[in-house]
């Protein structure tokens, strides 16, 4: 048996080491990652997909901790991605989300993952949204994904998440303010962590106004509910709100929200197929090194340079 | 297709002691020499170690210890290593280990172990040349 | 602001002070200042560039492990402002900075206290016998990991660490054994000890209780300090408030019916250790102090009931004269806080009474027996810096625990300075120093800068949330390793000098995984025959009583009369106030 076929089975028989291995080759965008993910890809979509996004220092992973023993309380099998930066200088990553869930490490109800992200902008949501699909194929009922707020992961997370969970907190105020603009129009469910803070009543209140500000007409109206993760308060409500949004989608909402999300993927699927090809074309004739020469030497800029392949592939 | 393959590396604390300055530096300069670097924080049993290591696919394992126990512990963890088939994995040693439990250590399979005052470029030199990708 | 200030500004990049004309505090006189300016200027400019040219200087910029600036020489230009009597004093007397007593050394020693404890009670007890035999003057007792961390010696986190790193101590049992033998009027003993403090403080009070000694005689310390567990040391129990309830309970409860004993010792050591440099040492040590306070206060007690018993506990270091400012800083400036922030009257609020072990993470692996010169100059430093007590590290301790040879030779370090090098015939022999004057002024500036930080964020509990104080430990750490590592500094034996062969003069000491059968095997009977239907009524008042957030010194007391264990009563306070995990900060 091949290494994929390898894989995908062990991955449909909820081989750990299989899911680890799979999800390996999807991170380093290996040549068999398609042919995996297009293997499994019948087997997926059973999922409920919850992203969960917010400052650093807003009690993310304890609250995620929080959930994974909840689920679990009630017989769910739980996939957690905790998603990290990578540093632009080194290359490097410091994953260190997972400290707070490691009891659950054991757990054969679980499965624990943490992604750099590589430095890739829009790639992310690729990788994430296949490693999802193995953890959705190995029979995951309930996917995590966790993300530091902040820039571009904030639209990534939508685009792989069907609840999209914002967490605060009191006393991180400046952030607040700096990715209210992101986070207002992305959130499902806003939840304010550490509520027994000084300011998370005023910290509450910002949220609810931001949000009452958006007019714009929408089925679904997201709330903003009070946690403290570290006792596990308010925990039973958060979970009630998913399960209430999960509901709203299963209502036609997700259909909609599947028909786009399909749309978009296949758009970003054809592009990058695009891309690649061209690229790969170019390197192959040589073309490639002459026409990073023209850029280098000020010849011509990127742009010309670019009209001028596509003028070629055109035209012949 | 370009592929893009990073060495992960599992820095993990079993034991009940808290020196965790040294596991942290070490942490600090594999990350620094490009690597990803999975921590779990300090009193780790075996079980979540060797089950950390295989969900997070790792390349390198990393064991960090001073209080003495590591003549119980490693042998633990070695023992689910090979259980688990994870053979492909670099495991390696630091802490206060007494020279004559170096040579049992290596005997059981950890590569190497380090002691007080190894500069962190001889760390990422080993791990660059030993790790399998 | 005169020309030859602008002049100083420009030339010399050096801090415009204004010079007070007349009617000045000032030491030095500022006719006299200028002519040593004038002095100066021409010595840099004529006598030194020729030198150097002949003989160039080994770096271009010097610096403390601190990172203050170290210049070629002190004049009393640098301590211009120098005022004896506000910035100095006298011994015994506010701001204590040249020492607390007034005749320091010449009327009674530092107390020369050797932390031990390995294997079983029984072999840590007679350890402790051996070493009041050799001179020594206190105990301090180090547990092992399980006890530390509120586990009994059977539980399964325990495996493979009984006994390793201290003595094992699981119930009022093994506590008879230790001090088995030792009259508890006549020795004072110290505790390393922060999240089940309470357990084993009481383990000591019912022991004396059995020897008939009034527990106002109980003599000693328990470290207690459980806010530099979140950030330096890491053994947390449990999340900060129960943690910090706890720590005030110990100092509540010693304040009314232990008046000789040291309910806390504010703990920089661990700080250090954890990679801080000496001014994050000085700074995070004292905003614990004053988060101490704060939450005495808070109990109704009065800052003179408690103040005179809080103690400190630092790391000496490498860096000779910054070791010595930093004890001289920490003095004077705690002596500030408690007098303008904390409105202190009682003389004895103010004394910083400081425990000082020489620092462990200097100690090498490589060439250990050079770590015999290492402990005895840190230890020196903490003398000149005027400790109250002394720990000295044994030599061979970056590779395992001492041997008693070991342990040997670093006691007599200390009787060394003590009886033969004359230091301590005179007080404050650095006072006056430029170089050392100009120092502390520095530590204390620098460390204030860091404590009015804490402040802003709330506290210390806030900063600990932030992570803080985490991160800037972190990065001190990381920057030390580097300097190391780019030979920027020298460490003999690791990064130069280094040999072939390690000469290693005596065996390592071992302790073998028997001790840890012999332990439990021991405990489990102890469990079998104890009044177990007792037990369980003592631990279920004791559950009710942590509910209703009592002072829970009396009931642990009781609870462990009937043997209860260390691990059984951990886990009840366990199940009520929750467990601890770590904020990661790399």
């Amino acid at each position: 048996m091949g290494q994929v076929a390898q894989l995908v089975q062990g991955v449909l028989r909820r081989n750990r080491r299989s899911i680890a291995k799979a999800i390996t080759v999807i991170e380093n965008n290996e040549p068999e990652a398609p042919k995996i993910v297009a293997q499994l890809f019948q087997k997926t979509g059973k999922a409920h997909v919850i992203g969960i996004t917010g400052p650093t220092g807003s009690g993310k992973s304890t609250l995620i901790e929080k959930l994974i023993r909840e689920l679990r309380k009630s017989g769910k099998t739980v996939g957690v991605i905790a998603v990290d930066p990578t540093s632009p200088f080194t290359g490097g990553a410091f994953l260190g989300d997972r400290v707070r869930m490691q009891e659950h490490s054991t757990d054969e109800g679980v499965f624990i993952r943490s992604m750099a992200n590589r430095n890739a902008t829009g790639g992310l949501s690729r990788a994430t949204k296949d490693v999802i699909r193995i953890l959705d194929a190995s029979g995951k009922d309930v996917i995590i994904v966790e993300t530091v707020g902040a820039g571009q992961s904030e639209v990534e997370i939508v685009k792989v998440s069907n609840t999209v969970i914002v967490v605060l907190a009191p006393g991180l105020g400046d952030d607040i303010q700096a990715i209210k603009a992101g986070i207002m129009e992305i959130g499902d469910i806003f939840v304010v962590n550490k509520a027994d803070r000084q300011n998370a009543n005023k910290t509450w209140s910002e949220v609810q106004a931001m949000l009452e500000m958006n007019t714009e007409e929408k089925s679904w109206k997201p709330s903003v509910l009070k946690t403290k993760a570290l006792t596990g308060e308010g925990i039973a409500e958060l979970l009630a709100r998913i399960e209430e949004h999960r509901e709203y989608l299963k209502k036609g909402a997700f259909e909609v929200h599947r028909k786009g999300e399909a749309e978009t993927e296949l758009v970003e699927a054809i592009k990058q197929k695009i891309v690649e090809s061209i690229i790969a074309d170019l390197r192959h004739t040589g073309e490639w090194e002459k026409l990073k020469q023209k850029i280098l030497t000020k010849e011509a800029d990127p742009y010309s340079v670019a009209d001028e392949v596509l003028k070629k592939l055109v035209h012949g | 297709m370009t592929a893009e393959r990073k060495i992960r590396v599992l820095i993990a604390k079993p034991g009940l002691d808290s020196h965790d300055r040294g596991a942290k530096i070490v942490a600090r300069a594999l990350r620094d020499a490009g690597m990803e670097i999975i921590y779990t924080g300090l009193r780790q049993t075996p079980e979540q170690i060797v089950e950390t290591a295989l969900q997070e696919d790792v390349n390198v394992i990393g064991l960090s210890i001073l209080s003495g126990a590591h003549k119980v512990l490693f042998p633990k963890i070695m023992e689910l290593i090979k259980e688990k088939g994870m053979d492909d994995v670099l495991v390696f040693a630091g802490g206060i280990i007494p020279q004559e439990d170096i040579r049992d250590l290596k005997r059981i399979g950890i590569k190497e172990v380090f002691g007080p005052g190894t500069p962190t470029g001889t760390l990422v030199e080993f791990v660059q040349e030993n790790a399998k990708r | 602001m005169r020309v030859a200030d602008y002049l100083n500004i420009l030339l010399f990049n050096r801090e415009y002070v204004n010079i007070k004309i007349g009617g000045s505090n000032n030491m030095f006189d500022e006719r006299k200042l200028r002519e040593v300016s004038k002095e100066r200027q021409r010595w840099e400019t004529t006598k030194v560039p020729s030198w150097i040219e002949r003989h160039p200087e080994k770096k271009n910029k010097y610096s403390t492990v601190s990172g203050v600036q170290v210049k070629r020489l002190y004049t009393p230009e640098d301590i211009e402002h120098f005022d004896y009597v506000k910035d100095l004093g006298f011994p015994g007397e506010y701001p204590f900075t040249r020492g607390l007593h007034a005749t320091m050394y010449r009327g009674r020693l530092w107390t020369m206290r050797q932390f031990s404890g390995f294997g079983t009670a029984e072999q840590t007890n007679e350890r402790f016998k051996y070493l009041l035999s050799e001179g020594e003057t206190g105990l301090s007792i180090a547990f092992d990991y399980p006890t530390i961390m509120g586990y009994d010696s059977d539980h399964s986190m325990a495996t493979g660490e009984v006994g390793q790193c201290g003595v094992a101590v699981s119930s009022l049992k093994d506590m008879e054994t230790l001090f088995n033998g030792i009259p508890l009027n006549k020795v004072s003993t110290s505790m390393t000890i922060n999240g089940p403090a309470a357990m084993l403080l009481a383990m000591y009070i019912a022991i004396g209780d059995k020897q008939g000694v009034p527990r106002e005689k109980l003599d000693g310390t328990t470290q207690n300090d459980n806010l530099k567990e979140f950030f330096a040391q890491k053994l947390c129990l449990f999340p900060p408030k129960p943690s910090l309830k706890l720590s005030t309970d110990i100092i509540e409860y010693c304040t009314r019916h232990l008046p000789h004993w040291n309910p806390v010792s504010i703990s920089g050591y661990h700080i250090r250790e954890a990679g801080s440099n000496a001014v994050q040492e000085l700074a995070f040590t004292l905003a614990d102090g004053i988060a101490y306070v704060e939450s005495t206060l808070e109990r109704g007690l009065k800052v003179d009931e408690f103040a005179p018993r809080l103690s400190f506990f630092f790391a000496s270091h490498n860096d000779f004269f910054e070791e010595i400012a930093k004890f001289r800083a920490a003095r004077r400036l705690w002596a500030k806080i408690m007098k303008e922030r904390f409105n202190a009257e009682d003389p004895r609020s103010l004394w910083m009474r400081m425990h000082v072990q020489t620092s462990g993470c200097t100690l090498t692996a490589q060439q250990p027996v050079n770590n015999v010169m290492r402990v005895a100059f840190q230890s020196l430093a903490a003398v000149l810096g005027g400790t109250q007590s002394l720990h000295t590290n044994s030599f061979d301790e970056a590779l395992a625990l001492p041997c008693e040879e070991a342990v040997r030779v670093a006691l007599r370090t200390q009787q060394i300075i003590a009886y033969e090098s004359g230091v301590t015939d005179t007080i404050d022999q650095l006072g006056g120093s430029y170089y050392v004057e100009y120092l502390t002024n520095k530590m204390e500036e620098r460390a204030m800068r860091y404590i009015d930080r804490i402040d802003a964020m709330g506290g210390v509990s806030s900063a600990i949330e932030r992570g803080f104080f985490q991160k800037e430990i972190a990065d001190s750490a990381y920057l030390y390793q580097k300097e190391i590592e780019s030979r920027q500094r020298t460490l003999v034996g690791v990064n130069d000098y280094t040999v072939e062969k390690d000469w290693v003069p005596m065996e390592l000491l071992r302790v073998h995984p028997e001790v840890e059968e012999e332990q439990v095997a021991r405990l489990r009977k102890m469990k079998k025959e104890r009044d177990n239907r007792k037990v369980k009524e003592v631990l279920d008042k004791l559950h009710d009583e942590t509910d209703r957030d009592r002072n829970l010194m009396p009931i642990i007391i009781k609870a462990l009369k009937t043997y209860a264990t260390l691990g059984e009563i951990t886990e009840v306070l366990r199940t009520v106030f929750g467990e601890y995990r770590e904020l990661i900060v790399v």
